[in-house]
């Protein structure tokens, strides 16, 4: 069952929550392996794109979920918008709830913007990723994707590697897999590590070798080269000899590993080429997966949420 | 919430068994044996019964028909109104409809909403040559332009009232009851 009106954060839910998310995307799947790839469940409903930063796979994967659902699906990128003439947030929540919107799916550079967003608006806010707080809905597909593979996620261990301390994908990641009982590692550089992890049941690594012994699943995380400008990193060389995944460091987790990466990919920096394209890798995968979660997630969130087991 | 009581046992294990034995006959005589005949149930009591209506079939030709489930929950006319969002379960019709003749097969029959929506559920994989509809109990109360092929047993009811088809593989017991709302 899933309860709220809003998907702001993983850290919020419960286990059965983000259980019930991931099963109904299940039969989503099978609309989206279909020939004509369409059912007519969300009719006459709107879902807004609202986006305040750059994005190809995220945006694309609400709106290919929406029109499959058959809801109509407006784009709004900042850069095109009334927010380069310096409307605010708030303003033009209003005017999208003015419009009509049902859903309104937000991406934002400040952590939070979100959660402001969802007390203003009567439509349903899904969380696309905020400043450095969360991404759930990648970490949602994550979750459905090593589901397929393994069954269950109780009992795994999942090392994520990189940007820790940039990475929403990390901090989703963290809570969304925990959550559901696998063991979670993080690994990167000592100046990307947030403080204060063990709170949230994560062990931190410092050297990727130790970090990957034993591991089921390697989830790669891209590194920003705006990063090196600031200093936290000496350069992507280095980063890559030191946190860079190649063929003999995957040979320390578990033989049947499954490499995840959330896309966009430095090819030969956090991941080497002949892994990306391996047979360990689930990246593509990864993308299917992200259109079957998302159509859950609005087909959850454009009803009240309860659900029965009427007859019809 | 108004509490349910059982009014009446219209059907027991005898009497469902004897009607599937009926229908699955009729199905053959009319398609003239079970070349591209398909039988696909509806969530969640049309399933086994279209199970047991290929059981039967295999028993009386000897060949297999295939069986598929179909979950019409994406395909509801009331999803706007009606507040949550129901269950969605999978479809699972592993092989190809073009062209085959296709035996819908459902527990009880009433406002038609249902076979309406399976219907266009059914379009959306492919075109089959015709559909037909099974139903265990035709209840009636049409609020479409619907009607069965094959009919277990028609039972007048009234509004207030609710027919509830039990069937061993999912409620342990095979009866057919009518519930009246206290």
């Amino acid at each position: 069952m899933y309860k709220h009106k809003d998907l702001m954060e993983l850290k919020e839910l419960t286990a059965d929550e983000i259980n019930f998310l991931l099963d109904t995307a299940v039969p989503m799947k099978e609309v989206i392996s279909r020939p004509i790839k369409k059912v007519p469940t969300l009719r006459g409903r709107t879902v807004v794109n609202l986006f305040y930063e750059n994005s190809t796979r995220t945006r694309s994967s609400f709106e290919v979920a929406a029109k499959y659902l058959s809801a109509d699906c407006i784009n709004i990128s900042s850069a095109a918008s009334s927010v380069a003439k310096g409307e605010s947030l708030y303003d033009t929540a209003r005017t999208l709830q003015s419009l009509g919107a049902d859903v309104i799916v937000v991406r934002h550079p400040m952590s939070g913007a979100p959660h402001l967003l969802a007390q203003v608006v009567k439509a349903a806010v899904i969380n696309a990723g905020d400043g450095t707080h969360e991404h759930p809905t990648q970490t949602l597909l994550d979750l459905f994707t090593v589901r397929e593979h393994r069954g269950e996620i109780a009992g795994l261990t999942v090392t994520i590697v990189g940007d820790i301390l940039h990475s929403r994908v990390a901090r989703s990641g963290i809570w969304g897999f925990t959550k559901l009982g696998a063991e979670v590692r993080v690994c990167g550089p000592p100046t990307l590590m947030p403080p204060g992890l063990a709170q949230t049941g994560a062990r931190v690594f410092y050297r990727l070798e130790e970090a990957l012994v034993g591991a089921d699943v390697v989830m790669m995380l891209r590194i920003q080269k705006e990063r090196q400008q600031q200093g936290l990193f000496p350069g992507l060389r280095e980063y890559s000899r030191l946190f860079g995944l190649n063929r003999e460091r995957l040979a320390l987790a578990k033989p049947d590993a499954l490499v995840l990466h959330p896309g966009p990919l430095n090819r030969g920096v956090e991941i080497a080429h002949d892994i990306a394209d391996g047979p360990a890798a689930v990246i593509e995968e990864q993308v299917t997966n992200g259109v079957a979660v998302r159509m859950a997630l609005l087909y959850l969130l454009t009803g009240g949420g309860a659900h029965s087991e009427a007859d019809y | 919430m108004s509490a349910l009581r059982e009014k009446t046992r219209i059907i027991d294990q005898d009497g469902i068994r004897r009607a599937l034995t009926r229908i699955a006959h009729e199905i053959i005589e009319r398609n003239k044996g079970t070349d591209n005949l398909v039988l696909i149930g509806i969530r969640r009591r049309g399933v086994p019964l279209a199970r047991r209506l290929a059981e039967k079939i295999k028993e009386i030709e000897g060949s297999q028909v295939p069986v598929g489930v179909l979950d019409i929950t994406l395909y509801r006319d009331d999803l706007s109104t009606l507040g949550y969002q129901p269950v969605v379960r999978q479809t699972e019709v592993n092989f190809s409809i073009e062209g085959k003749k296709v035996v819908l097969v459902d527990d009880v029959l009433y406002t038609g909403r249902t076979t309406r929506a399976a219907m266009d559920a059914i379009m959306d994989l492919g075109r089959p040559r015709n559909i037909q509809l099974a139903a265990l109990i035709d209840r009636g109360h049409r609020e479409l332009p619907i009607r069965a092929d094959y009919v277990g047993k028609n039972v007048p009811t009234a509004r207030l009232e609710l027919v509830e088809v039990l069937l061993v593989e999912i409620d342990s017991v095979d009866e057919v009851v009518i519930m009246e709302k206290t």
